[in-house]
């Protein structure tokens, strides 16, 4: 490790780890992120650029960091692409890959577009790819497509588990760096619940890398290591290091991903790999520091070109250096202590050009006396070098070429002061001011219960850094506030700023500006001169802080170049939103354990079982699974459901109906309610009859059906489609609640209490006959429509002779717990009938050859009764019930409405598609004239020809007519029926 | 995921409550009566403002009542809530 210092740094020098980059073996220290261990090794060159595939090193030490992306994984399904070096904690036997590349990182044939750039401006897309129109699809998306995306993602399952965390707290801490842990020590104080979080492996954040400053009399590491004992001791407190607050959500809920075993190195089992916090914190601080800002000039992405508070971190925390010989460009005083201790760990520093017109102060002096020359006004105007770099020309702001100065290096640090990050800030919709002095933003007005403390709110310097965030925590719970204890011991800094590109670089050389996305100056300019003036517009075209990195180091600059362009001040131009993930967190995090057989819940009947030990094929409804067909002896689809179509209408079929939604509507004024809601009377329901129920919205378009069975003068037991059963509550609860809270009555959802077998055909009545106690079921004393209540087996019966199938038909309604050992009797009492079970698509089939409607299917949400053919049902006399006087609206009569129609083929042999279009006229040019559409088509059934229900505009007055129905193969001819197409008179449910 | 404070159980998040729309809407009594500008506007016309706006809230995967509520449309914060059938607060 050539470039490792002899001692110093937060690395266990004790531990050495082997790891691979690109399959090349190096080693590194425990405590090593994978850049700073590619660093001691001498490696620069991490990955190839998005656009224009050019040689990128590291170019920061943290979560910023633009150009190190990198692909890890443990094995083919524990693959992760894009992870920033800067933040992938070393293990024994990491294997790390470069990306974007091919063949090889050194080698890259990519690189074509960097000499071909001028044809690649900002826009290019766009510009290029208009026409011809049919290429787009098989020829340049799909060459796009392969060229596009960074690293590749794993196309294995994700064999790790993920945790879920909820949690509350009074003072939610974000960031542990010397704003965050003065807070976190005055809220634990205080005897706050406090919850400190920190995206790095260890707290304390620039104290880490500070060794020349010292707190309360000690030197910065051992304070940080006497706070952070002191909030550990403290019960109250939650630390979670590796923690990252990804996102602000309204009313202080913060979402936080802990990383837990990525950075080990064997990942124990009964660890999750991530988990998800969502914290709701009474108050917020934010204590998120600042990003150094790069400069912008030409050439300045080569490897070897990195901020310089990156090599302070590198020499400090991880004791690399960086460089043999360094050049350092700078507008802030930070970068004079970097260049003093490089020095003092052996750099050269071949000179500090400092943009700034004048140098002063207690660094500057300690940097002349130390021998390295500084130079003011100055700016860089090309660098030298392809994979790395090795040297700079440096110029005098608006000087002449004779003051150019061509020095050698192999690193060239810069630093364009600090950006607050004030990211969590924006999104938890804080409004930001614009700062001249800092020439950043800041924030300004709180949306939230939530402060800035610290470098995050523009406030440099370590004492008043401390001092900020203990008096934040001290706002926020309302204490006196506490002396300011952090004594500081440090050479005073100046800390300035520069934003845009720098000037004088009129080199041949790209001035980079977003690093990871290949945004250059000139992309910039040449989108405000095609007309593209608005921030978010410019961002878009340009693609300028659209990578991974959101922009972190990008977005301030490229907003100062276009309002330069533009003539016009920085707050007036605007920023760019900021969005979450403040880093990307992976999909597994966010499912947790909602994966397989947890994805989503499952609802099942009491017969369940029997059916799949039947063999029977399920339909998610819902939540619900259905029994589809039952197929036997390798039967398909078409056969099984016409099978059991047949032993319905011949014999006598069994049918598994627990899924319907069932509510008791129970009270004194239990049928006024009804009244008021149901389009249908219910004033002249006799106790133990029942009645087909239609309810509307407000708006008079239908929303549900279902049988409606009156079981004592106040107790009505209400059906509901499967899936329509929640939403009928609600609606019912609404007007009960809301617009009738006067009435007497009282909802009850009893859907998951009965088990429902419904026993259809000719045969029903004898199959349950020797079954039921207590109800006469003859035809005379049991007619169609009755219910009855009586025994079956052990069990308390309900009994409704309805049908959804045209035949005979009965429905045994039993308490759930009961429902499988009456199924398997009613099941053995059919045996000599040849009972049947069917399932849904059975179901449908029977109900659509009666011409019985699928609220859903044959109805949309602007189907009114009529257009149904249910006007039949509306109570005569009724003066209001939800929807009534929607109906009397003008629309709602015309009669071009859509009405429900059956459709025949006229080749008798044709099955239409659902959905399909219907036309007065064959073959028509677009636009054509539609007029309806198919809603139900079957192939199977009784009737001896296919089958389909469709809406279709004035239908009724059509019946006869021949249409035309668009299908892929051509139009059909078909006629135009009644909806009833079996047992047009009814008599069969009377038998 | 909003906090919402039901009045009949206190705070409680977001996922244990429907939203149910505009508050203070009177359904013309009887609707016959109505006239078709005045239901049409019963049924869809609605403020849709950028402030401080009445809506009915249901906690219904909680107590199931149904309550108004004042919020902020700019903030998201709730200013009061109130039982139905309560005058809205000023």
């Amino acid at each position: 490790m050539k470039f490792r210092t002899h001692d110093g740094g937060r690395i266990d020098r004790k531990e050495l780890l082997p790891f691979t980059f690109d399959g090349r073996t190096y080693q590194g220290y425990r405590g090593d992120t994978l850049a700073s261990a590619l660093l001691a090794n001498g490696v620069q060159l991490i990955g190839r650029s998005f656009k224009y595939h050019r040689p990128r090193g590291i170019f920061s030490a943290g979560a910023e960091e633009p150009n190190a992306l990198v692909t890890v994984g443990r094995d083919s399904a524990r693959i992760t692409p894009n992870l920033r070096a800067t933040q992938v904690e070393l293990y024994r036997n990491l294997n790390a890959h470069s990306q974007n590349r091919w063949p090889s990182l050194e080698f890259d044939v990519g690189r074509i577009n960097d000499v071909l750039s001028r044809f690649f401006p900002a826009g290019f897309y766009y510009k290029t790819f208009m026409w011809p129109r049919g290429a787009w699809k098989l020829v340049y998306e799909p060459l796009i497509r392969r060229a596009a995306g960074l690293g590749k993602a794993p196309t294995l399952p994700d064999p790790d588990r993920y945790a879920q965390r909820y949690a509350h707290c009074d003072v939610l801490v974000v960031g542990a760096g010397p704003a965050g842990i003065a807070a976190a020590l005055t809220a634990a104080n205080a005897g706050a619940r406090v919850i400190l979080c920190d995206e790095q492996c260890e707290f304390g954040g620039s104290l880490l890398s500070d060794p020349a400053v010292s707190i309360e009399g000690k030197n910065s590491a051992e304070w940080l290591e006497s706070a952070v004992a002191r909030l550990k001791e403290n019960a109250q407190v939650t630390l979670l290091p590796r923690t990252t607050a990804f996102g602000y959500f309204p009313h202080n809920l913060i979402g936080l991903n802990e990383r837990l075993t990525d950075h080990m190195d064997v990942a124990p089992d009964h660890l999750p790999r991530e988990r998800l916090w969502q914290v709701r914190a009474r108050h917020v601080l934010l204590a998120t520091g600042a990003l150094e800002r790069p400069l912008i000039f030409p050439g300045n992405d080569k490897p070897g070109v990195m901020l310089a508070g990156a090599a302070h971190t590198y020499l400090h925390r991880y004791g690399v250096r960086v460089g043999s010989k360094a050049v350092i460009i700078t507008c802030d005083d930070d970068a004079y202590q970097t260049a003093l201790d490089l020095k003092a760990a052996g750099v050269e520093i071949a000179a500090i050009a400092d943009v700034r017109s004048s140098i002063e102060g207690p660094l500057a002096a300690a940097a002349r006396g130390a021998g390295i020359p500084i130079s003011a006004q100055s700016t860089v105007l090309s660098t030298r070098g392809d994979s790395h770099v090795t040297g700079v020309t440096l110029g005098v702001q608006n000087g002449s070429a004779a003051e150019h100065r061509h020095l050698d290096c192999d690193v060239l640090l810069m630093s364009g002061g600090y950006t607050p990050s004030v990211h969590l800030f924006s999104q938890s919709r804080g409004k930001l001011d614009w700062s001249d002095a800092l020439k950043s933003f800041v924030p300004g007005r709180s949306a939230e219960a939530e402060r800035s403390a610290g470098a995050c709110r523009g406030i440099y310097g370590l004492g008043q850094v401390l001092a900020d965030g203990a008096h934040a925590a001290a706002q926020a719970l309302e204490l006196d506030l506490p002396p300011n204890s952090f004594e500081v011991d440090a050479l005073e800094r100046r800390h300035d700023s520069f934003l845009g590109a720098l000037p004088g670089g009129s080199s041949r050389q790209k001035s980079f500006v977003d690093w990871q996305h290949d945004v250059t100056t000139r992309d910039i300019a040449l989108a405000t001169r095609e007309g593209f003036h608005s921030i978010e517009h410019v961002k878009r075209y340009t693609t300028t802080g659209m990578a991974t990195d959101q922009g972190k180091t990008s977005n301030l600059n490229a907003m100062a170049i276009v309002a330069e362009a533009l003539h016009r001040p920085i707050p007036q131009v605007g920023l760019t939103t900021f969005r979450m993930p403040y880093t990307p967190v992976s999909f597994g995090s966010f499912a947790g354990v909602s994966r397989k057989e947890l994805f989503d819940p499952i609802r099942t009947t009491p017969m369940h079982a029997w059916a799949q030990a039947q063999g029977a094929l399920f339909e998610n409804v819902g939540l619900w699974k259905r029994a589809h067909y039952f197929p036997r002896g390798g039967e398909n689809m078409h056969a099984a459901v016409a099978r059991e179509c047949r032993a319905v209408r011949d014999s006598v079929g069994m049918f598994d109906a627990s899924t319907l939604g069932k509510i008791e509507v129970v009270g004194p004024d239990a049928a006024e309610f009804m009244n008021r809601l149901y389009i249908n009377n219910w004033s002249n329901l006799a106790v133990g009859r029942t009645r087909y129920g239609i309810l509307l919205r407000e708006d008079g378009f239908v929303y549900d059906d279902g049988v409606v069975a009156r079981l004592a003068a106040d107790r009505f037991h209400v059906t509901t489609t499967t899936g329509g059963a929640p939403r009928v509550l609600a609606l019912m609860e609404d007007y009960r609640q809301t617009e009738w809270p006067q009435l007497k009555v009282w909802l009850t959802s009893t859907t998951e209490q009965w088990a429902v077998i419904a026993v259809q055909g000719p045969n029903a009545r004898k199959v349950i006959e020797p079954l039921i106690e207590g109800i006469d079921i003859t035809a005379k004393a049991f007619p169609h429509m009755s219910v009855g209540r009586g025994k079956i087996l052990s069990s308390p019966l309900l009994l409704f002779r309805v049908s959804f199938s045209g035949e005979l038909g009965f429905e045994i309604n039993v308490p759930s717990d009961h429902g499988l050992e009456v199924w398997e009797a009613v099941y053995a009492a059919g045996a000599a009938f040849g009972i049947t079970p069917y399932g849904t698509e059975a179901m449908h089939v029977l109900r659509a050859e009666k011409g019985y409607i699928i609220v859903g299917q044959e109805t949309d949400g602007t189907a009114t009764p009529d257009d149904a053919g249910l006007s039949w049902a509306i109570g005569k006399n009724k003066t209001d019930f939800v929807g009534l006087r929607s109906l009397q609206r003008p629309a709602m009569k015309r009669a071009d409405r859509k009405q429900l129609v059956g459709l025949k083929p006229k080749d008798g042999r044709s099955v239409l598609d659902e959905g399909a279009q219907v036309c007065e006229r064959p073959a028509q040019r677009p636009p054509m004239q539609l007029i309806g559409h198919v809603t139900s088509s079957y192939a199977a059934s009784t009737v001896g020809f296919p089958i389909a229900l469709a809406m279709i505009a004035g239908g009724r007055a059509r019946v006869g007519a021949t249409l035309y129905v668009s299908q892929p193969t051509g139009d059909v001819e078909v006629e135009v029926s009644s909806p009833v197409f079996y047992d047009p008179e009814g008599v069969r449910v009377n038998g | 995921m909003l906090l919402i404070p039901c009045p009949y159980c206190g705070e409680r998040p977001e996922l244990e409550f429907t939203h149910g729309g505009e508050a203070h809407l009177i359904r013309p009594n009887p609707p016959a009566r109505a006239d078709d500008e005045t239901w049409t506007a019963f049924l869809y016309m609605r403020e849709n403002l950028k402030g401080v706006y009445a809506e009915r809230w249901r906690h219904a995967r909680g107590c199931g009542q149904f309550f108004n509520a004042l919020r902020d449309t700019t903030t998201d914060h709730f200013v009061a809530v109130y039982k139905r059938g309560e005058p809205r607060p000023p």
